[in-house]
Parts: structure tokens; C-alpha cells; sequence
């Protein structure tokens, strides 16, 4: 006799052997060391770490081992893991303008004080696959870091009253998203969280959307900047602030046209991003998608994609959407039967046409 | 490096049951709460989990259903989580449970005063397909503004003849709230109303939680002239011979012959056993 | 006989641009009152002011309940200002696709606002939906069909119907007829006209067209760059214009 679908047990327990053993490959191959995966595959661990929202190098290159290079996978893994930590409490602002910069460019003035530098970047490679790579035995050591307090370019406009001017400390002491749910309207510092988790390529086109005409905003890569930062907390129990170390960051501002409105003056107006690592590509998408959503503030028209919150934010994480995506494949037996015994019923409605009419029509006829 | 007794730890715990006793206090209101990242993907049950976390004490018997079977494979993988951070025990009979994880179904068994149902839900809001906007929809709510489902309910049968509407079928909680009740088939809705174990609703990727209080009643919308009404088959279920229990329809062969059996596999074999003894 | 809507020095402003300025009027149940003007006159700001979709920059906007109290629209609640405009209300747009349901039939378009206000029986929601259809001159057999498969006239009656299926005190009317062929807009004011007439209505209508305001509005007030510039009995108006730019008006219509 057929069983309906037993051995759900053995069922998984056999595929999680296959999974081990797909996962490590050829045995005849030495397995990655994590310090390969850190050192070799920076802006992978970089984009875990940021999408998984979770700053440990050595921890994002585990979860990347463990999900075979499967990024999205690898976020997941630091997020699940990242939820069960507990909280000492919150650094203090980091100040970025601190940074000890290692890449610096900017799109808007041909020279800034403290000069354009290149740093590590794919921006110049030509793309050809270098089929005759040979691993460099000595590496020229890197340059030193950039003077600190590198005035950003956008502080340049600010003097001059071209750029709306930001107080500092006037922006909303931000809800922590992964504490509190996310509720519309959100606010900026809440857009800019949610966003900052959010998946790059999502993030990608979205930004690539504003630029072909949906909600154009005539954006200009202000200052893109990479580099070092210290990180600082203030313990209670101290009452000053102390550093507990430094991270790599990406930070982007963007400089966006503005024709005034809404009591506001025409003038420059800027979209944020900022990344963990090396994040060029998500802190610039990022900077566009954030400006588009401030459509409300500004009083611009918002029919565009890029500037619908609700849409965006809803749809930006993607641990959420790979989630809900691939859960069609669990089963779903019972709602299909309801939706096929449904389904039966009105072919067989529709094999006999005269009873559907006379069907229809009688349902006009008040009941008694 | 371990893990708190039931994954979570008690400060989020205690976040949930604050969100849920605020559920049970309003009755079939959707309770925006913190939900957690958990080690299981979103639409596979992270809010039921979470839910089930929050509840669970050493004492508790726990099962879990998909598609009303204890075996199919998300089932067995969540009790699996908690049988690994909780220890607790588990069984496949509804009358031995204190908790019950369920997705898409109610057991056909009668449910007590001393046990939960948690269901897991993909979309709590019933709106949502008629309007995309959540601040919208809020609104709706906040004014018991429902014409909305009415209109799609009148256009089912304009169009169909009747409501086509299979499953995850609206109902008005304690006459006051339109609720989903997950997408159970709405042979299973008439088990909502004024049911005796408390009824909880965990959507984790949604941020939502909202509950059906012991007793309370659940009505399932319809017009007055075109009531309510379940599914019914044909046939009877070819293991029990049940035939007032959910069906689940297998084929059986590669000619497509198909056998009817009980969606509910406790209350099948539960049955089965009656008629050997 | 008291006024069902009165609006005192109402203005819109758009940051430093001006949608309506400093406009008052007074509309009395049973009446039919045109707001006309050139597009960017300001009269649909001034409508959507009055209806309470915008909050006025400056002024009121005060409305007669049944009970005979005065209601301030400026302090009224978004549940309020929503059952309102579901109960006592109708609001017709100039493009029916706007004021329509499209996803769903005609018959659920018109049963729409009855299954808000709480009927719940599927034949007599028909019933009246068929009695509406045939109303607006639409033929009821129709009535399961989608909106999509009408014509832009057919469209316009049948928001209509919707609109004043629930009889509401006070309808908006935004260029009902605006976007049409002239021969289909003849029979919509002349359905207009029949209904306001059937039903004892109390409009606000704006139009660009000073035909439509002789046809229908006893009372016209014309504006022009956010004012009112000129009020009156809409025949007084049309005959004997004060204001240079009423005459103007007045002179394109009789040359075109």
C-alpha cells in the first residue's frame, strides 16, 4: 500500500551527508583555509560582513566556506548567528571625516585639498583575464594612509551655503531594525539602516533606475572615500569615550540637483551611503537610492520606483526575499487541493454552460 | 559556545509574550513585534518559531505539523530545532500535545482548553492582494473599513458563481477585525470559532503577531444570501474510511490513478488503530 | 434655507506658488455650483481644498451635518473625513479610470459604497446595481462585464452610478465631462442634469467650459490665476460679464 509521503527524517539526514560532502568537493584538493578566503576574497567577506550586519572578518570567511561561495547563503548564516548576540550597548557616531583614507575620489572638482587617490581598485584593470597569473612571492608594502582629517569635499560646498546643511544632531536617535519592526513612514536614519543591510544588486538597480529617468535627480559622486576609522564607545560606567578598535569603511556622498520647493531654496541636496570594507559599488548605489526616497521632504513628484518606500524597504533585504522566494518549494498539499477541488468544480460549471447562466442568473432571485 | 534553552534568549522572549499577550488583549489585531533572525528561512515558519521559543517551558509537549502531517519535511526539521535547543519532548498525537506548530492546517482532533495552536503565516494581512500599502491598510483596520473584501467576495460570485476562495479565507475576529487565519483551507475555519485552546499567529518575515483567544468568536465572511461554506468530497479517506476529515489527493501511478487519504496523519492512524483493536 | 457647505477665505499655497487664494462662497442643498477658469485658474486646488483631500493654507471650510451642526473640516479626524466621504459624500473625477475599480466588474463598482455603508445580501446588491446601470443608461446586462470594455462615456456613467448610488448629500465633480467627444459629453450633462434634478443634488463642479455651467449651475464663480474674480447667477454671468477676463471667456465661447 502507498504511504503518503513518510521518511521526512531519513530524508533530510541523507541529504545533509550529500551536502557535507558536495560542499568539500574533490578530497584529493586541500580544503580553503578561512585566512585564504579573508585574505584572498576581501570584497566577498566585505559584502557578507555588510548585508549580514555583522563586522568580523574571520566569521563572514567561515560562513562564506560553509555556503560554498554562495553569498546570500553566507549572509544568512551571519545574520542567524548574529541575532543570538548579546548587546554591551551602542558606539558612539563614527566620524568618517577621520578616516585614514586609502582611496579617495571625487567626480565633481578635478583637485580637492589632499589630492584624488586611486587606492586598490578594479576601476583601471582592462578586464582581461590573466590567464598567466603567477602568485607574487613579495608584494610592494601598501601605501601609507593619507593624512587624517582630509576635509570632505562636501564640507568645501557647505562653507558656501550651496548644499543643504545637515545639524549635526538633528537627526532622530535611530530605532535599531533588527530590535524594532520596520513602520511606515520611516524616517531617514531608519531608510538609510534598512538600506545599508539591504541586497547590492537589489540596491543596484534601484539606484540604476534613477539614473535612466525615474526620479532623476542629476546625481554627482561628491567624495567616495575608503579607509580606516576608529570605532569608540562610551561605558557608562567610564562616562568618557573610549576606542575599541577600527574598522574599514566605505563612504559616499552624493551631490544631487534640487530646483527648491517646499520653503526650501534651490541648492545642492545629498543622497548617503556607507559600507563595512571595501563596498564601493553598494555605498554608491546606496547614496542614489537614499536621495530618491527623500522625494517627500523635498516636495518632488514621487512616481517613481526608486522613491516609493514602502516599495523599496519592503523589498530590499535579502534574506527576507530569498526566504519567502524559495519557501514554494516546502509543500503546499493542502491549498493545492483546495485550489484543484475548486478548480474542478467550475470546469465542470464551464463543460456545461445553459446551468452556469441559469446558475448565475439565479442567484438574482431573492431568497425567501 | 551554547545556546539559550529554546534558541532565544529571555530578554527576546520576554519581548514576544508582551507582543502576544497585547494579541490575545485584541483580539485578531496585528501586533507589530521585533522579530528575530532565526536559523531558518523567512516563509519557512520564523514566526511561528519564534512564537513556539517564546512559549515553550522543559514541561511542554511539543508537535508539529505541515500540510496536517507530523513527517513531511519542514516539520520534521522544526522539531528537529527545538528537540536540539530545547530537549523538550515531542509527539505526533494531538491529544498528548500541550503545544502544537502547524502549517496550512487544524487537526482534526478536537483541541482542549489546556493546549496552543501556533500558526505559521506567510502574509498575515487579508488586505494586502486588494491593497499593496501597509499604511493604508493600517487605516482600514484602525476604522473597520471592509467594504474592500466585500467587493472581491461579490465579484467571486459575480464571476464564478460562488466565493473562490479555497483557502487562507477571511474571517471577521470578535466582530471586530478582519484576519487572515493563514492559509488553512477553509474546510478548517469553522474550527477557529469559539474554540477552546488558544489560537496564536506568528508571521516572522512580516514582523506581525495576532492571536484568536479561547472561546472567541470567528466568523468567516460571506453574504447573507450566499453563505459560507466548506469543502466536501466525494470520496472517503481509502486508509480510515474517515469522511469528515480533510482529504489529501496521491498518485498513485503513471496513469494517473489517484487514492484519497486523511491530510491529518495522526487522526488517520489514530483511526486505523481503533479499527484493528 | 441654511447653507450645506461654507467656505470662508479658503488658499492653497504649493511652498511659494499659489494654487487658490482667498476664495468664500456658500453652497445650499439642492444647489449646483460651477467653479470655472482656465487650467492652472486654480479650481481644482480649490476643489480638492473644499473636499478635503488638501488642507487649506489658510481659511475654512465648514459643512451641515444632518443633525444640523457645523462641522469644521480642518479639525476633522481621518476616520472622520473618511466615513464623510464614503457616507455623505461622492467625489466624481475628470478621468473615470481614477474614480473606478478596474480590476472588478461594473456590478461591483456600483455595489462598491453599499457594501462599505454594511448590505450584505448579493441579490439585492444587485438588484440596485442593475436599477443604476439602467439609470445611466448602461445596459444591465452588462452589468458582470469590466470596466476596461467600456467606452470613455460608458466609463463616466458608470462612475456616476457608483458615486451616487448611496445618495449622497454633496457630490465633487471635476471636469466630469472634460476628455470626451462633444457628443458623448452632451449626454452625460443632459444624464447630469436629469439626476441633479431626480435627486435633489448639492454639487460642486468644475469645468473649463462655460457651456457646461449654463446647462447645469444656477450660481458660477469664475477664476482666474487662484482668484475668484467674478460670482453670480451663472445666466447673469454669461450675459452680462463684469470682469475683463469673464468677457474674454464668454467671447471665446460665442466665437468658437
Amino acid at each position: 500500500m502507498y504511504v503518503a509521503v513518510k521518511g521526512g527524517e531519513q530524508a533530510i539526514a541523507r541529504s545533509l551527508e550529500l551536502l557535507a560532502q558536495a560542499q568539500r568537493g574533490d578530497t584529493a584538493v586541500p580544503e580553503l583555509e578561512l585566512a585564504q578566503i579573508r585574505e584572498q576574497l576581501r570584497l566577498g567577506v566585505a559584502r557578507v560582513m555588510q548585508e549580514g550586519s555583522l563586522y568580523d572578518e574571520n566569521l563572514s570567511a567561515l560562513a562564506i566556506r560553509q555556503a560554498a561561495g554562495d553569498m546570500l547563503e553566507a549572509i544568512f548564516l551571519l545574520r542567524a548567528y548574529r541575532t543570538t548576540l548579546p548587546r554591551f550597548g551602542y558606539t558612539l557616531p563614527l566620524n568618517t571625516a577621520a578616516m585614514r583614507v586609502r582611496r579617495r575620489v571625487s567626480g565633481t572638482f578635478k583637485d580637492i585639498p589632499g589630492g584624488q587617490v586611486l587606492g586598490p581598485t578594479y576601476d583601471y584593470t582592462q578586464r582581461l583575464l590573466d590567464f598567466e597569473h603567477a602568485p607574487v612571492a613579495s608584494v610592494t608594502p601598501a601605501d601609507a594612509p593619507l593624512p587624517p582629517d582630509m576635509p570632505r569635499v562636501l564640507d568645501l560646498l557647505d562653507a558656501e551655503a550651496l548644499i543643504e546643511r545637515i545639524e549635526p544632531g538633528s537627526d532622530p536617535e535611530p530605532v535599531d531594525l533588527t530590535r524594532e519592526p520596520l513602520t511606515f513612514p520611516a524616517d531617514r536614519a531608519t531608510r538609510l539602516q534598512n538600506l545599508s543591510r539591504g541586497d547590492e544588486g537589489f540596491l543596484l538597480s534601484m539606484a540604476y533606475s534613477t539614473q535612466r529617468g525615474y526620479a532623476e535627480s542629476h546625481p554627482f559622486a561628491g567624495e567616495i572615500r575608503m579607509g580606516e576609522v576608529d570605532v569608540r564607545v562610551c561605558p557608562e560606567e567610564l562616562g568618557f569615550a573610549i576606542e575599541i578598535g577600527s574598522i574599514v569603511l566605505t563612504e559616499c556622498q552624493m551631490i544631487n540637483q534640487f530646483h527648491g520647493g517646499n520653503g526650501v531654496p534651490p541648492q545642492f541636496t545629498r543622497g548617503y551611503g556607507l559600507s563595512m570594507g571595501e563596498g564601493e559599488r553598494k555605498a554608491m548605489s546606496m547614496a542614489l537610492v537614499d536621495r530618491a526616497l527623500r522625494c517627500d521632504e523635498l516636495a518632488e513628484p514621487d512616481d517613481a520606483p526608486a522613491q516609493d518606500q514602502e516599495f523599496v524597504l519592503s523589498h530590499s533585504d535579502n534574506v527576507e526575499a530569498s526566504g519567502f522566494v524559495q519557501h514554494l518549494k516546502l509543500p503546499h498539499y493542502v491549498d493545492f487541493q483546495a485550489e484543484l477541488s475548486l478548480l474542478r468544480t467550475l470546469a465542470a460549471q464551464h463543460a456545461t454552460p445553459s446551468p452556469v447562466q441559469q446558475g448565475r442568473e439565479s442567484f438574482e432571485v431573492p431568497t425567501a | 559556545m551554547t545556546y539559550n534553552f529554546a534558541f532565544l534568549d529571555e530578554d527576546t522572549k520576554r519581548m514576544l509574550r508582551r507582543a502576544l499577550l497585547k494579541a490575545v488583549a485584541i483580539p485578531g489585531y496585528q501586533v507589530p513585534f521585533g522579530s528575530r533572525e532565526m536559523p531558518l528561512p523567512y516563509g519557512w515558519g520564523t514566526g511561528g518559531i519564534q512564537v513556539t521559543a517564546a512559549l515553550l517551558g522543559p514541561d511542554d509537549v511539543l508537535k508539529v505539523i505541515d500540510q496536517g502531517a507530523d513527517d513531511t519535511t519542514n516539520a520534521v526539521n522544526i522539531r528537529r530545532f527545538f528537540s536540539r535547543v530545547a530537549a523538550v519532548a515531542t509527539t505526533e498525537h494531538t491529544a498528548e500535545a500541550t503545544l502544537i506548530q502547524t502549517r496550512h492546517r487544524i487537526p482534526e482532533t478536537s483541541l482542549r482548553e489546556d493546549q496552543i495552536l501556533v500558526f505559521q503565516v506567510p502574509e498575515p494581512e487579508p488586505l494586502r492582494t486588494l491593497e499593496p500599502r501597509e499604511a493604508e491598510t493600517r487605516t482600514l483596520h484602525a476604522l473597520a473599513d471592509y467594504g474592500l473584501m466585500h467587493v472581491k467576495l461579490y465579484e467571486d460570485i459575480a464571476q464564478y458563481g460562488h466565493i473562490a476562495t479555497s483557502y487562507d479565507y477571511p474571517v471577521l475576529v470578535d466582530g471586530r477585525f478582519l484576519t487572515s487565519p493563514s492559509p488553512i483551507p477553509k474546510f478548517d475555519n469553522p474550527k477557529l470559532d469559539r474554540s477552546p485552546a488558544l489560537m496564536l499567529f506568528g508571521a516572522g518575515r512580516e514582523k506581525r503577531l495576532y492571536a484568536i483567544p479561547p472561546y472567541t468568536h470567528v466568523e468567516s465572511l460571506a453574504f447573507d444570501d450566499h453563505p459560507f461554506e466548506i469543502q466536501r468530497w466525494e470520496h472517503q479517506c481509502e486508509l480510515c474510511g474517515s469522511g469528515e476529515s480533510y482529504l489529501d489527493e496521491v498518485i498513485v501511478d503513471d496513469r494517473g490513478t489517484r487514492m484519497f487519504v486523511c491530510s491529518d496523519t495522526d487522526f488517520c492512524s489514530g483511526r486505523r488503530a481503533e479499527a484493528q483493536a | 434655507m441654511s447653507a450645506l457647505l461654507q467656505v470662508r477665505g479658503v488658499s492653497r499655497h504649493y511652498g511659494p506658488r499659489i494654487g487658490c487664494e482667498d476664495v468664500s462662497f456658500e453652497l445650499h442643498p439642492g444647489e449646483l455650483l460651477c467653479i470655472v477658469g482656465e487650467s492652472g485658474s486654480g479650481k481644482s486646488t480649490l476643489l480638492n481644498t473644499v473636499a478635503a483631500q488638501l488642507s487649506p493654507t489658510a481659511g475654512s471650510v465648514r459643512y451641515r451635518q444632518r443633525n444640523g451642526g457645523w462641522l469644521d473640516l480642518a479639525a476633522l479626524s481621518e476616520a472622520d473625513r473618511r466615513r464623510l466621504a464614503r457616507e455623505e459624500w461622492g467625489f466624481v473625477t475628470q478621468n473615470p479610470r481614477d474614480g473606478l475599480r478596474l480590476n472588478v466588474s461594473a456590478g461591483a463598482n456600483v455595489a462598491e459604497r453599499l457594501m462599505a455603508l454594511g448590505m450584505r445580501n448579493y441579490s439585492q446588491l444587485r438588484a440596485i446595481a442593475r436599477g443604476w446601470l439602467e439609470r445611466v443608461e448602461i445596459d444591465p446586462s452588462r452589468i458582470d462585464d469590466a470596466p476596461t470594455s467600456f467606452s470613455g462615456g460608458m466609463q463616466q456613467r458608470l462612475q456616476i452610478a457608483r458615486t451616487l448610488v448611496t445618495q449622497p448629500r454633496l457630490v465633487f465633480m471635476d471636469e466630469p465631462t472634460a476628455g470626451l467627444d462633444v457628443s458623448v459629453q452632451a449626454r452625460i450633462l443632459d444624464l447630469l442634469r436629469r439626476l441633479v434634478n431626480e435627486l435633489g443634488l448639492a454639487a460642486v463642479m468644475v469645468t473649463h467650459d462655460l457651456a457646461v455651467a449654463r446647462l447645469l449651475a444656477a450660481r458660477t464663480l469664475v477664476m482666474q490665476g487662484g482668484r475668484v474674480v467674478e460670482t453670480g447667477l451663472t445666466d447673469q454671468i454669461l450675459d452680462d460679464p463684469q470682469h475683463p477676463y469673464t468677457q474674454l471667456l464668454v467671447s471665446s465661447v460665442l466665437t468658437t
